[in-house]
């Protein structure tokens, strides 16, 4: 497959750098590479440079927020005195991510698109990426949209701020987790009679 | 074109662009064409027939609660994307417009200030309940509350949609004549049917049997083809 | 059409990348001595402004006339459409995709459903291609000639091409009401096809149009084209280098005025492209003129591409019979699907966990991402060319804020 032709050469030209090839289920076959954050700036020069991917169309972030799953596995137990396999329930924590996504297109070569992926470690403190604003100048104000709606910082970005929400805003907008302000300081859509009459709907759908 | 003037006079540009503003000035007295202008609301362009605006139900017949459409199956109020259809189901039911018992809503209210006129409403309904209407212009005083639609406004006859969107409620009456059609002959056939397999059954009861099962043949559609999506 | 300019299209030029160097960025001359940094002027141009093109702020730092620094400032229009698609099935999300790029309703839909018919798999019949083809090539018209329009109108002349254009305009968007519904927020494409076909005697009446609209190329040539006063305020200025367009990812007529030659209707060959012949204008000098001009002859090739589409299209399905429009539930996975649309590159990025409602769908704004380079357009110039200059990169604040 090209994308591991690919992975090898970068492999080969940046030694020790963590990649790994996601795969894409959908027809689309879009598979992507994903790159550990201290690599990804030296990985993403050698993409522009030497592979000739110049063309970094899209710049996104993705929430994936904890999962918790549950497994009943067999584990041995004494039981009566005699060694017995017993049923558990075993709830393992999947800790979640950020993670931002980039497109890349190479305008020579017309290949494309490979999207390149970079996760966070953790979604609270842990959420620092290198910014490829200097390899990729599109990834500019889009690196800025990520900040603000997701929340992943990025480092080595020359101008990092808030880019569609107001300069006081706190939180992440697109956050799963998002839990949006009950005082708007706008006037909602639906008032008075409407808005009484949507809220008695909408209570009496989640109690039926 | 070219980049440079290069050996045009210093001002041509300009006049003949006036040249041509010119021409459109005078060319609107004599070519309807370069007029374009609408004397609104004196005088109105003709409408489109497939301008949609706001949507409303359709009624057969001449008794808006009797021969409502819409069945409160609440598929359009799950699709709508702003989710401004507000609908409750009937606990009863009234016999449809065939005659066969059906739910109906007890309040079907849209919001139109949230109405965004996709018509999904229309494009998701198995009834054909739910018709885009045309009107656009409904000042009100009220800001809210009377952009709040309730089923006694929203509910027009089915002539009322000939007049406005003709061929395709042709299209639709059409269709569902058809329906109803195959829906008549699929029951006349399931009662032949039946009649036919009940005198092998009971041999020497007389032919009662055959009587009842005759005069039933005007049962409405059976309960699996007025559920199905179409 | 005889010009000087004639387009042509030529091989893309092969330069040697730079290893390691980063990419570029604007050398901003501000001083550091208080005294003269009080002289200078800060000003904020917009959000309400007539000729921001919607609700857009530029904070411009000036010099006298001289531009210094310029940071814009958007989101007034942010309408968290992303965040609502989240909650919203694949179907209610196109109505949505209409109000990005507003004036561009139908290529809005396709690129959405570009996206969602590569993430699931889905086939499009021909006759529907040809009518994508056809509506999005409309699109591409009047979206243009409203820039036209706008740009000339920005500029101070006030509301004569502007009409002139809204004018051949009107055609259009009267055209989609009757195959639509709607002029504008048309909600026309669905995933594997188109909701209505064409009803009788609309491609009479669209080839009706189309034999009139290069006479109003024409008039509108013969109207501003030669202008001195269009010369003195374009030519040279904001003039964008074709190495800073492919770092930044300009895309559109903006990117191949600076001589890029990529446009996606070539470069992916999406839908049925590959069997129209036409050709993709470039330009030399990167400047508003260029990028101006840019957009007059790809309306010359869009009638082309009309012409020919509206000849060739057969009779047939438009809609893929496997699809259900409602609860469509495509497999998990993610896609890319691009398209070029009027403003430049427009994609959609779709994750999908199996359900029937997208887990992350991005809309790649062309509008936005052609911003990038603003400042770097705009330094060293007066105010005035900051308006010319905004009004070439033809944004629409529904696409850079969604």
């Amino acid at each position: 497959m090209e994308l591991e032709i690919l992975k090898s050469e970068i492999e080969a030209a940046i030694p020790d750098c963590r990649l790994e090839i996601v795969p894409n289920p959908a027809p689309s076959a879009q598979h992507s590479l994903r790159v550990a954050p201290e690599h990804g700036l030296a990985v993403a020069f050698f993409l522009r440079d030497s592979c000739q991917f110049d063309f970094c169309t899209n710049v996104t972030g993705v929430d994936w927020p904890a999962k918790e799953l549950t497994e009943k596995i067999k584990v041995k137990q004494l039981v009566d005195g005699e060694e017995k396999e017993v049923d558990q329930v075993r709830k393992t924590t999947v800790p979640g991510s950020l993670e931002a996504v980039y497109h890349l297109y190479s305008v020579e070569r017309g290949l494309g698109p490979l999207p390149l992926r970079m996760r966070t470690t953790d979604r609270e403190s842990g959420v620092h990426l290198p910014s490829l604003t200097s390899v990729w100048r599109s990834a500019e104000f889009q690196e800025r949209e990520i900040y603000d709606l997701y929340g992943i910082v990025f480092d080595g970005h020359p101008d990092l701020r808030r880019i569609l929400m107001w300069d006081g805003f706190e939180d992440h907008p697109m956050r799963r987790d998002y839990v949006e302000p009950d005082d708007y300081e706008y006037e909602p859509t639906a008032h008075d009679e409407v808005l009484a009459r949507a809220k008695e709907h909408a209570a009496k759908a989640n109690t039926v | 074109m070219s980049r440079d003037r290069g050996s045009r006079l210093l001002g041509e540009g300009i006049i003949k662009g006036l040249a041509e503003t010119a021409r459109n000035f005078f060319g609107s007295y004599v070519s309807k064409q370069r007029l374009t202008t609408v004397q609104y609301p004196e005088e109105r362009i003709p409408q489109d027939e497939s301008f949609r605006n706001f949507p409303f139900l359709v009624y057969d017949g001449s008794d808006p609660e009797a021969g409502l459409r819409c069945v409160s199956c609440q598929i359009c109020e799950k699709e709508c994307p702003p989710k401004c259809i507000f609908i409750e189901k009937s606990k009863d039911k009234k016999p449809d417009a065939v005659g066969k018992p059906q739910f109906y809503p007890t309040v079907f209210d849209i919001d139109v200030s949230v109405c965004m006129s996709c018509q999904i409403c229309v494009e998701v309904c198995p009834f054909e309940a739910i018709k885009m209407d045309v009107k656009y212009d409904y000042p009100t005083e009220s800001r809210f509350a009377a952009l709040l639609f309730d089923k006694h406004q929203l509910t027009k006859s089915n002539d009322y949609y000939h007049q406005i969107h003709p061929t395709e409620a042709s299209a639709v009456d059409a269709a569902l004549a058809a329906e109803r059609e195959a829906a008549a002959t699929k029951a006349a056939a399931a009662a032949a049917k039946a009649a036919a397999a009940k005198p092998a059954a009971t041999a020497g009861a007389p032919g009662t049997a055959t009587a009842s099962a005759a005069t039933s043949t005007v049962t409405p559609p059976s309960d699996t083809t007025a559920g199905e999506p179409r | 059409m005889t010009t000087a300019w004639a387009p042509i299209t030529e091989p893309n030029a092969t330069e040697t990348p730079s290893l390691g160097q980063p990419a570029p960025r604007p050398a901003v001359p501000v001083t550091s001595d208080s005294a003269l940094a009080e002289q200078y002027l800060e000003i904020s141009m917009g959000p309400q402004h007539p000729s921001t093109h919607g609700v857009f702020r530029m904070n411009v730092v000036l010099d006298g006339e001289r531009v210094i620094q310029l940071k814009p400032v958007f989101g007034y229009l942010h309408r968290n459409h992303e965040k609502i698609a989240e909650t919203e099935s694949y179907l209610g999300n196109m109505p949505y995709t209409d109000r990005l790029d507003y004036i561009c309703s139908i290529t809005n839909n396709w690129a959405y459903a570009l996206a969602v018919e590569k993430l699931g798999g889905i086939e499009v019949p021909e006759r529907a291609e040809y009518i994508r083809v056809i509506t999005g090539e409309l699109t591409r018209l009047q979206n243009h000639a409203c820039l036209l329009g706008f740009l000339l109108q920005d500029m101070g002349a006030s509301g004569t091409p502007l009409m002139y254009a809204f004018r051949e305009r009107e055609k259009v968007l009267d055209l989609f009401e009757s195959l639509t519904g709607a002029r504008m927020m048309c909600n026309y494409l669905r995933f594997g096809g188109c909701r209505v076909d064409l009803p009788a005697g609309w491609l009479d009446r669209a080839k009706a149009f189309l034999a009139e609209f290069p006479r109003f190329l024409d008039e509108f040539e013969r109207l501003l084209v030669d202008n001195e006063i269009l010369m003195e305020r374009t030519q040279n200025v904001g003039v964008l280098s074709r190495e800073l367009a492919v770092s930044s990812a300009i895309s559109g007529p903006m990117a191949r005025a600076s001589g890029l030659n990529y446009d996606i209707r070539k470069a992916d060959t999406y839908s049925i492209y590959s069997r129209f012949s036409f050709r993709v204008p470039l330009g030399h000098h990167g400047d508003v003129y260029d990028r101006y001009m840019i957009r007059f002859l790809e309306m010359h090739e869009s009638v082309k591409i009309l012409e020919q589409a509206m000849r060739d299209i057969p009779a047939g399905p438009i809609q893929n019979p496997a699809v259900k429009a409602r609860l469509f539930r495509p497999k998990p996975g993610e896609a890319y699907g691009r398209i070029e649309s009027p403003k430049g590159e427009l994609g959609f990025y779709l994750i999908s966990d199996g359900s029937g409602i997208p887990y992350r769908y991005r809309v790649r704004p062309p509008s936005l991402i052609n911003l990038t380079v603003l400042e770097d357009l705009c330094l060293g110039r007066n105010v005035a060319d900051v308006i010319a200059i905004l009004g070439s990169v033809d944004i629409v604040m529904g696409e850079v804020d969604r």
